[in-house]
């Protein structure tokens, strides 16, 4: 992996060093990284000469910008009012029993993080949920611990992703 | 002729010029709407939602500080519609408030309190949210308290931060429910850029940034018969302090401050003034020795333009944003600290006291003074220098504390050895002060003569100007400065860390040509500083600053070297300016620190 310095010059460079390029910077690191940490923020307000409250309080403002450290895959679920109805606390809890960590946690092998999300746009295929870029829908407990499975499986494949998903 | 528009305003018709905002032609025809995050020195944000008002012929209600008046509008005030919708925002901003009013460092004075007194808030039809929140209070530094649940997240913090100090150490954070005001990664304010300038407290409408008040450590002290308490009070003090005490903005209470210290029980009252003297006798000189190496001796060591050095909020800004830049900065300190130098080695030993047994106080328009004085190397004189630092307005609450009737109060003058001081000291506590001052002695040191300006008032030095320019051609020097014949003599002021930053830039650039720079951390200099009364605002500044230049006419001595007592300093105890003891006891040194 490339170190954050270097990425990080190097995104400025791609999208340059105004304070509009701050957005797809963040984005570049947390494609990276999964994460902003400290040091990637310090690093960013340094190299577009930005205060570094103002890059924290952008990255706290966007949903999909973590700043805490975050799993290889990171799931989002939805938490809106249809997954709601269609069962995404049964999901919720499959996911916490077969991972064993709760809402905003990371499992200690620092593979999984599990998040809760805004609308994805999927109502019509409730509950969904998001692992990294790859959306998963109508799921049931059932399918959501094969899911996991694959991906636990898949794990010593590095970042593959493996799409088990009906939609 | 400027386009006028017509505007009615509950039936009244008003003419105003094209962009001026529905709250400010209201404020122009005596209407008065209620604001919390609009304030005079800021930009509008428009968030609180308090202000708004019914424009005829739209359904939604407007805000009227973020609204421009138009053509034809019908503008109404105080409609049922409008009265219930503020009420209910108020409502709003306090089920998220922790409303302890009573336990409150504000209580008495913020704009929410009045709004709920104004309003009647008498019920709570909201769910009170406070208890289901965790708020953070952090006291870790040693000026500023940030109390997250008195927030009311109208941001005027963070626009001050950003646009009157481009310091930028508060931002807006998370959103929607979640957002609150946070430093880089929630850390105190101890740890991150914050300059401690406490303008943040001055503009905040409530209890959620506050100085850290050390008065009760103050009552103690007095209280300790075993202990001498000396106080010494800044020249910006005498011109806020009536403020918060029944005064209107602009009084000079000079005298009655002196006397209500002395009730108070300190034991020597003595003049900030009296050191802002000295600061120019050493400044000056240090100017004077800074332009010699650099125009005779030709040494690339020695910076110029020299930058004065007496804002401790200007002082952490520089030592932050430009840590390569701190050669710029004069080595005087602040006249503050070399009070308190003095105060427990000279006037000790002249009075035979036990410095052990001082306890010195200051008084002082600012909240960064407090950090500037717990400064590890502030204590030259083998103890800190500074014991406590009080603003103007924990004097103003330690003088209703002791039952003093102010607004009667005799005038009395300032204890002797270090409470004389010339127009020149007094100055100190308005923009352009420390270069007016310096300038009234410096000339006369290289030419003999007063500054060419009448009266002594170097006018272009003054006013609310972000940035000032001045020059002094020097011309027929005493033999000892002959190399400055004919040299234009380039000044500057800045105040407002923004206004500081620009200068800087240009100074970075290599394109600045200045030989002495002026620097105030706070807009308006130290009258208008963090510890000032609240409010503070364009307006109340420039009345300060008139009573400022007022006592300035009012000396009978208006040019630091003239001071009897600076004389006498000199000449029993500290030798000469830049002398041996001069620089152990009132010069320092900076330490860069990081800019995130």
């Amino acid at each position: 992996m490339e170190p954050i310095s270097d990425l990080i010059r190097r995104l400025a460079e791609r999208h340059g060093r105004e304070r509009s390029s701050l957005l797809p910077i963040l984005q570049g690191v947390v494609e990276q990284e999964k994460y902003l940490s400290e040091y990637s923020m310090t690093q960013i307000a340094r190299e577009l000469d930005l205060p570094a409250a103002e890059v924290y309080g952008t990255a706290t403002f966007y949903s999909f910008l973590e700043y805490k450290k975050m799993g290889k895959y990171i799931i989002r679920l939805c938490k809106t009012i249809t997954c709601s109805m269609k069962g995404e606390n049964q999901i919720l809890l499959a996911i916490q029993e077969m991972l064993k960590i709760k809402v905003g946690e990371t499992t200690p092998d620092g593979n999984f993080s599990l998040l809760q999300t805004n609308c994805l746009g999927f109502c019509h295929k409730a509950p969904a949920m998001l692992i990294n870029n790859e959306v998963y829908t109508e799921l049931t407990p059932e399918k959501v611990r094969d899911i996991l499975t694959s991906y636990i499986n898949s794990n010593g494949g590095g970042t593959k992703n493996v799409n088990v998903s009906s939609t | 002729m400027e386009k006028r528009i017509k505007i009615t305003i509950n039936g009244e018709t008003k003419e105003v010029s094209p962009g001026t905002s529905i709250l400010d032609a209201a404020n122009q025809s005596g209407v008065i709407i209620p604001t919390l995050c609009y304030h005079k020195d800021l930009c509008v944000a428009g968030n609180c939602r308090v202000c708004v008002i019914e424009i005829a012929g739209q359904k939604r209600l407007a805000a009227a500080c973020a609204t421009p008046c138009e053509d034809g509008m019908e503008v109404l005030t105080n409609t049922l519609k409008v009265r219930n919708a503020r009420k209910h925002i108020i409502e709003l901003l306090l089920s998220e408030h922790n409303a302890d009013c009573t336990s409150c460092y504000r209580n008495g004075n913020c704009e929410l309190q009045k709004l709920a007194s104004d309003y009647k808030i008498m019920t709570q039809d909201f769910l009170d949210l406070v208890p289901f929140r965790n708020y953070t209070i952090d006291n870790f530094s040693p000026s500023i308290i940030k109390d997250d649940s008195k927030c009311i997240r109208c941001q005027r913090c963070v626009r001050t931060c950003a646009e009157l100090q481009s310091v930028n150490a508060l931002t807006m954070s998370y959103k929607g429910e979640h957002a609150q005001i946070t430093t880089f990664f929630e850390k105190s304010m101890n740890d991150v850029v914050c300059t401690n300038c406490g303008q943040c407290v001055n503009h905040c409408p409530t209890g959620a940034l506050t100085e850290r008040n050390y008065i009760e450590d103050v009552w103690s002290a007095l209280a300790d018969k075993e202990k001498f308490v000396i106080v010494q009070t800044a020249p910006a003090v005498r011109v806020g302090l009536g403020e918060e005490l029944g005064f209107d903005p602009g009084e000079r209470v000079t005298g009655k401050m002196v006397s209500a210290l002395k009730r108070l029980g300190f034991h020597a009252v003595m003049d900030t003034d009296f050191t802002a003297d000295l600061t120019i006798m050493e400044e000056g000189s240090e100017l004077l020795r800074r332009l010699k190496e650099v125009i005779v001796e030709k040494r690339g060591d020695v910076k110029l333009p020299m930058a004065t050095s007496c804002s401790p909020g200007w002082i952490k800004f520089i030592e932050h944003l430009y840590p390569d830049f701190l050669n710029h900065l004069s080595s005087c300190k602040s006249p503050q600290q070399m009070f308190g130098a003095l105060v427990k080695t000279y006037y000790a030993k002249a009075k035979k006291i036990d410095p052990s047994k001082i306890v010195s106080v200051s008084i002082m328009p600012c909240t960064a003074k407090k950090f500037e004085a717990a400064r590890p190397e502030m204590r030259d004189s083998g103890f800190r220098d500074v014991d406590y630092v009080l603003t103007t307005r924990e004097l103003a609450i330690m003088i209703k504390q002791a039952g003093i009737d102010f607004l009667r109060l005799p005038d009395m003058h300032f204890d002797r050895l270090m409470g004389e001081s010339t127009g020149a000291g007094v100055i100190f506590g308005a923009t352009g002060g420390v270069m007016e001052a310096a300038l009234r002695t410096a000339y006369e040191l290289v030419t003999g003569r007063e500054v060419p300006f009448k009266n002594l008032n170097i006018t272009p030095v003054r006013g609310m100007e972000g940035l000032k320019e001045a020059s002094i051609k020097i011309d027929n020097p005493l033999k000892e400065w002959s190399f400055l014949e004919g040299v234009q003599l380039k000044c500057a002021v800045a105040h407002g860390l923004a206004n500081a930053k620009i200068v800087m830039d240009t100074i970075k650039k290599g394109d600045a040509d200045y030989h002495f720079v002026e620097f105030m951390a706070c807009p308006g200099g130290c009258l208008g500083g963090g510890g000032q009364p609240i409010p503070t605002n364009p307006e109340i500044r420039k009345r300060r600053a008139l009573a400022i230049y007022a006592e300035d006419v009012g000396m009978p001595l208006r040019k630091s070297h003239q001071n009897p007592e600076i004389i006498k300093i000199y000449k029993d105890f500290l030798g000469k300016p830049l002398g041996e003891k001069s620089h152990k006891l009132l010069h320092t040194t900076y330490i860069k620190r990081s800019s995130f």
